[in-house]
């Protein structure tokens, strides 16, 4: 009787299986393709950061159904796209748009490679072999005078 | 009873911390060698005493004490034993605790191995050790107190969630902490050397070991993570971009920036700044993770602590630790100098392109991760980032580091060819870009990802095999002379050819997985055969049953290809009743060549179809192995004799500074 009442229970309660269901698949191969790699690209609102593929969530669900709806009907994907932010917001794109609120965001890492780069170049300048020439190792005096200098 | 000595035993511990903080450091700054030598003891009682209150913990989560609080929220006394011993840190306040008792077993190494340390270097690092330690464990005793009662007690507990009962999660936490903690050796040593004002190839000694072991644990730890995503979370996703990864992946990365700066501090007397930095930034990378994971600041999938109170605590610690470092470094570091000199194109080259481009990679992941937040504190935007983008902004950074890898590696010190070594490398480049360039071919749809992806690691492994026929004379000795030098070359660059090997490994599973993956989703009757991948599976049916604290639905698939047996594979749906949470259970068939992945979904409504999930996962099972040779690349440069514990010395005496 309890294994009954438990299984029940377990039947209400949805499992975390992946997302997509079976009954929601497009006949038309590469609609359903297009609809993957689009759902894929958007947030299920109500989670922690998964897209609508990965999500079990009813929401989930029915943006995953809206998509394909909105591809059937011969949108394109920037179509859907525009069509769920004017819905949801920008907050629905996993990718969020190259735009200039979001600048840092996207161009950090290229800008931050370039500078490294420079700032390397310029340190390899000081660091040349050649430079080495009048060289020496510092002498235990002036190491010692360094280091008091340094209070080290 | 135990439980309150484990409260006072914590409390002490508090003390002590304390203790090692003030007498060591002045001690070193007056030139006090008793008060110096006050770290060793010090940190031994510290860890004994921490010691003791986690055993006193565990102890109340092993007989089911449910009167403590945290063992009636996060046991239960139907959990299988192995359970209800590691519930002891599948919760907020054990986890902390045994993120302090990891800090003080490496506190205890340090003073019970570190012998030959220089007096002064070691007691400043065990008071930095020791800021470190009594800050959380003032954070534990007055935010998270894991002892405290429950009056009156339940007569049972709520259960471990039941992600957690799963032997890759129980094993996950303590992994990442040794490496999140280990890397706070290297901020401690760090630290220590600013104040000191003196860094040279002794100290690279004697912090690369600490960060090495630090890396290989990260390693494991992010490895077992992803693969514990892998088969539990159900749709065989291994990388979600989510915080919580993010913030163990910032750490692994800056660190591996770390180890091969520190070579050329060691090697070669230059970027000595630059290797303090990355040491201080690495372990303020861990702490922020910490602060991500235990505060829910930034609400992901796995926190299951959210408490506004101790993310103020712990971004207090934060602040300390990173203002303070950052000063001193600002202070202190342009006083040092770096004597090596080399040309651009050389090890040494190639080494800061690595550092660079690692370094940049962890600022993007920083960047992603944070960017939600900053736009809705500063304009109330509300943004998402999530995998798209970090697979577009991330990755071109680690193409960076991979070509430049078997280059760099095979790169003299101070002067090096770009002509002399492509001429040994040509024919890697060669069968890689062949590679690349038959699968972009030979591939339907145009996508980047296979040909360049195996490419790189074609490239990677290959470079590898260069870079081992170089070092042992190959071409142009015989076999057994080549076999007898490959066996004298030291242990530090087999753990090099592992972990640049493993890198390659994994590279070639993420890249094959991700561009070939087959799927079916489909309702299916007992009876049904899913053809998938030139395989057939037969669903047999769905049985019913019960485990030691839950309840199951398993179906029964016999997967057999061109009439071949190849086994019968077993999912199950869970439903854990005291806490009302379903798992799924994903049977996997691993093997070398692919994963064949199966989950049973839900029962179609009023039918007798079940939603079943079927993917073939070619090379999945690489993006661990992978993983798991660039650990044991790790361990195996940790054996280096080099390293031994004993066989480190100072180069030269070089005189203190009367003060």
């Amino acid at each position: 009787m309890m294994r009954a009442i438990l299984l029940v229970l377990a039947l209400l309660v949805a499992a975390p299986a992946g997302a997509v269901q079976p009954d929601e698949i497009l006949a038309d191969q590469g609609l359903e393709a297009r609809a993957r790699e689009l759902s894929k690209e958007l947030r299920c609102l109500v989670c922690r950061n998964e897209s609508i593929d990965d999500s079990n969530a009813e929401l989930a669900r029915d943006l995953r159904l809206l998509v394909r709806e909105r591809l059937t009907a011969g949108d394109s994907d920037a179509e859907v796209l525009g069509y769920l932010v004017d819905r949801y917001g920008e907050f629905v794109l996993l990718k969020p748009k190259f735009s200039a609120a979001n600048a840092v965001l996207w161009f950090a890492g290229p800008i931050s490679f370039l500078l490294g780069l420079g700032v390397i170049a310029a340190y390899l300048r000081t660091r040349r072999p050649q430079a080495a020439a009048n060289e020496a190792p510092l002498s235990e005096a002036e190491r010692k005078r360094l280091e008091d200098i340094l209070g080290g | 009873m135990i439980a309150e000595l484990g409260h006072f035993a914590l409390t002490l511990g508090f003390a002590v911390a304390l203790f090692q903080v003030v007498v060591p450091l002045v001690g070193a700054g007056r030139g006090w060698s008793d008060w110096m030598r006050a770290a060793v003891p010090a940190a031994l009682m510290q860890f004994l005493l921490t010691g003791f209150a986690f055993a006193a913990l565990m102890h109340a989560f092993v007989t089911s004490d449910f009167s403590v609080r945290i063992v009636a929220e996060n046991s239960n006394s139907q959990m299988p034993m192995l359970y209800r011993f590691t519930a002891t840190w599948g919760n907020h306040e054990g986890s902390m605790l045994l993120w302090v008792l990891i800090l003080t077993i490496y506190g205890a190494m340090v003073a019970g191995f570190g012998g030959n340390l220089p007096l002064g270097l070691k007691a400043r690092a065990l008071s930095v050790q020791a800021m470190i330690g009594s800050a959380f464990f003032a954070f534990i005793l007055f935010t998270s107190n894991p002892f405290e009662r429950l009056i009156p007690a339940p007569l049972d507990g709520n259960d471990l969630n039941p992600l957690l009962q799963d032997i890759g999660l129980v094993i996950h936490p303590p992994f990442l902490y040794l490496g999140y903690v280990g890397l706070s050796m290297a901020f401690s040593f760090a630290v220590a050397a600013l104040i000191e004002g003196r860094v040279d190839a002794a100290w690279a000694r004697w912090v690369r070991p600490w960060t090495l072991g630090a890396w290989v644990a990260l390693t494991i730890g992010i490895a077992l993570g992803s693969y514990w995503a892998y088969y539990e979370l159900g749709w065989g996703g291994w990388w979600f971009w989510d915080p919580v990864e993010n913030a163990s992946f910032m750490p692994w990365l800056v660190a591996g920036a770390l180890l091969h700066s520190a070579i050329v501090v060691e090697k070669r007397n230059a970027l000595k700044t630059w290797t303090i930095l990355l040491a201080i930034l690495a372990f303020s990378l861990s702490l922020i993770g910490t602060f991500i994971v235990r505060s829910g600041v930034i609400t992901s999938v796995h926190a299951f602590a959210n408490d506004p109170e101790r993310g103020v605590f712990i971004l207090a610690i934060l602040g300390v630790a990173i203002i303070g470092s950052l000063s001193l470094y600002a202070w202190r570091a342009p006083g040092m100098r770096s004597e090596g000199r080399f040309q651009p194109i050389s090890r040494e080259g190639g080494l800061m392109l690595n550092n660079l481009a690692l370094a940049v990679a962890a600022a993007v992941v920083f960047i992603g991760t944070l960017a939600p937040l900053v736009r809705e504190f500063f304009d109330g935007a509300k943004i998402s980032v999530g995998a798209p983008f970090f697979e577009l902004a991330f990755t071109p950074f680690l193409v960076i580091v991979f070509i430049a890898m078997p280059l760099g590696s095979l790169m003299p010190w101070k002067r090096g060819d770009l002509g002399r070594v492509m001429a040994r490398l040509w024919w890697a480049a060669a069968a890689a870009l062949g590679l690349g360039g038959a699968i972009w071919g030979w591939q339907t749809g145009h996508a980047l990802l296979a040909p360049v992806g195996l490419a790189l690691a074609t490239w990677l492994i290959l470079g590898v095999f260069v870079e081992i026929g170089t070092r042992i004379g190959l071409p142009g000795v015989s076999l057994v002379t080549a076999l007898g030098r490959f066996a004298r070359l030291p242990r530090a660059d087999w753990g090099k050819f592992l972990a640049h090997g493993g890198m390659g490994l994994t590279v070639m599973g993420i890249a094959a997985v991700t561009a070939w993956q087959v799927e079916d989703i489909r309702l299916a009757r007992p009876g049904d055969v899913i053809p998938v991948g030139g395989y057939e599976i037969r669903f047999d049916g769905v049985v019913e049953g019960q485990g030691p604290n839950y309840v199951y639905e398993r179906g029964r698939f016999t997967v057999s290809q061109g009439g071949e047996l190849v086994g019968v594979m077993e999912p199950e749906k869970r439903f854990y009743p005291v806490q009302g949470t379903p798992t799924t259970e994903a049977a996997i068939d691993s093997g070398l060549v692919r994963d064949l992945y199966l989950v049973l979904g839900d029962k179609q409504q009023g039918g007798d179809a079940w939603a079943v999930r079927t993917y073939l996962k070619p090379l999945a099972a690489w993006i661990w192995l992978g993983a798991l040779v660039m650990a044991l690349g790790g361990l195996v440069s940790l054996t280096d004799r080099r390293y031994r514990v004993g066989a480190v010395a100072r180069r030269a005496p070089v005189p203190v500074a009367a003060e």
